[in-house]
């Protein structure tokens, strides 16, 4: 069943030999972008700080892309979902993306209209 | 098992259950409905920490001018050096755990054992640090004063340094009485913590020490906290200021809004119980692995599960690191 492994990564670009060099391969895969992420965090560089794009920094989009990258690997290479047929990936990954999508965008929204009605004070209690 | 379980003779055949749905067997596929839907608890948990921190996104603390220390290095300004650490072990501990599935897989049960280990001694590392990160936030280092509004004044020297409150307060003998129920109102009850110096005491501090100034939580256009000047700082602590907060707890917090400690207790300690209720999981599957439970199974599925379960564990750290420590 699960014994054989799909050893591709990147689109096929780098294809290990055994599943145990796959998961080295991963780990340091994971390890890169996590150093990259903490010296981002710490450098803060002036050009991704100062610039945004959807009213949001460069610097954060950078952040919750590599995470998403991060999350990627682990869900596919760590607990098998590169193995497991395609309706299985689907049934758990696009509930879950889209019951989130859904609920962030919701709560932010609403988090931004509470911010704006504080700013202003105009409007006392109907919000 | 075959003589606890009656056979009906008909487990090949599709409409009496001798098909495994999505090709996942029973156990697989429940792991992953759990999954789901603790992913589901856990996004709920950091949207409610956006939409708060959204609420107030002018005046929300900055990650890395709160987590700045690191063990055994006092004094250090270290942002965020510990928790990347900590990410660190977390990844490697799925490593490890990985590795112990695959040498299931082959059924290499020295291998799984010793993967395994390694696994749970990762993920006490974690739970150890997480508990560290825990007492230094709420012991606290600088101190602050809370004003009338429930908004955080930090105190700065003129070179923009942070200055501790045990640095410049005064010392006025007073005699502190303690309240009690038969001579005051019955409801009201001592505070939990008491600090030890009292707003008098700061405030006399601050105005007999013409260096320090005071920083507010709001921020500037280029998201630094606003530091006011030497008269706006009298003004605002003589006028505002109403008590002294060391650390942080559930109602106050030295660093910013309290609903910033809030969320950072509930959300990483409800993580931490995960870490810990997976390091139990895992400490009785390996005794299983020891005992040879699985080998004389023919299977080592039960490794694979849990270990679903204990790489979920990373994949939820990853995004709290993001959104609590990183954006």
């Amino acid at each position: 069943m699960a014994h054989e492994h799909k050893l591709e990564i990147f689109r096929g670009l780098i294809k290990f030999k055994s599943n145990n060099t796959k998961i080295w391969g991963i780990f340091t895969f994971l390890s890169i972008i996590t150093i990259v992420e903490v010296a981002f965090g710490i450098v803060k560089p002036e050009l991704l700080v100062d610039n945004s794009f959807l009213a949001m920094k460069l610097l954060n989009w950078v952040f919750i892309i590599l995470t998403l990258v991060k999350a990627y690997y682990i869900t596919w290479d760590f607990m098998h979902m590169r193995d497991e047929v395609k309706s299985l990936r689907r049934a758990v990954v696009w509930t879950t993306i889209f019951l989130l999508c859904y609920l962030v965008m919701i709560l932010l929204i609403e988090g931004d209209y509470i911010y704006e009605v504080y700013k202003s004070g105009f409007v006392k209690f109907d919000f | 098992m075959d003589t606890t379980v009656v056979k009906t003779g008909a487990e090949e055949k599709t409409w009496d259950g001798g098909n495994k749905p999505l090709r996942a067997s029973y156990g697989k596929m429940m792991m992953w409905f759990f999954i789901v839907s603790d992913a589901l608890t856990f996004s709920g948990f950091l949207a409610s920490y956006g939409f708060s921190r959204f609420k107030f996104v002018d005046a929300w603390p900055i990650a890395d001018q709160v987590f700045t220390h690191f063990p055994f290095l006092h004094g250090v300004d270290a942002p965020m050096y510990y928790v990347a650490f900590m990410t660190f072990v977390l990844i490697f501990s799925s490593v490890t755990m990985v590795l112990a599935v695959d040498a299931g897989h082959k059924m290499e049960q020295k291998k799984v054992i010793f993967y395994m280990f390694l696994t749970i001694i990762g993920g006490l590392i974690f739970v150890g640090s997480q508990a560290w990160e825990w007492a230094t936030f709420i012991k606290g280092d600088y101190g602050a004063v809370e004003t009338k509004g429930g908004k955080i004044v930090q105190f700065l020297d003129t070179e923009g340094e942070r200055v501790a409150i045990r640095d410049f307060a005064l010392h006025i003998p007073t005699e502190r009485i303690e309240h009690e129920k038969k001579n005051g109102l019955w409801f009201q009850s001592e505070p939990d913590t008491v600090t030890s110096f009292s707003f008098e005491e700061v405030k006399a501090g601050f105005l007999a020490n013409e260096d320090l100034l005071v920083r507010i939580q709001y921020k500037d256009e280029n998201g630094h906290p606003i530091v006011l000047s030497r008269e706006a700082s009298i003004a605002k602590i003589v006028n505002d200021g109403k008590l002294v907060v060391e650390g942080a707890n559930l109602r106050h917090n030295e660093y910013g809004t309290p609903l910033f400690a809030d969320f950072f207790f509930f959300i990483t300690g409800f993580h931490g119980f995960h870490v810990f209720s997976g390091v139990v999981i895992n400490i009785i599957i390996f005794f299983n692995v020891v005992i040879g439970t699985y080998q004389r199974r023919g299977s080592y599925e039960m490794v694979e599960k849990v270990g679903l379960y204990w790489h979920f564990v990373d994949l939820v750290w990853v995004f709290v690191f993001t959104f609590f420590y990183l954006v």
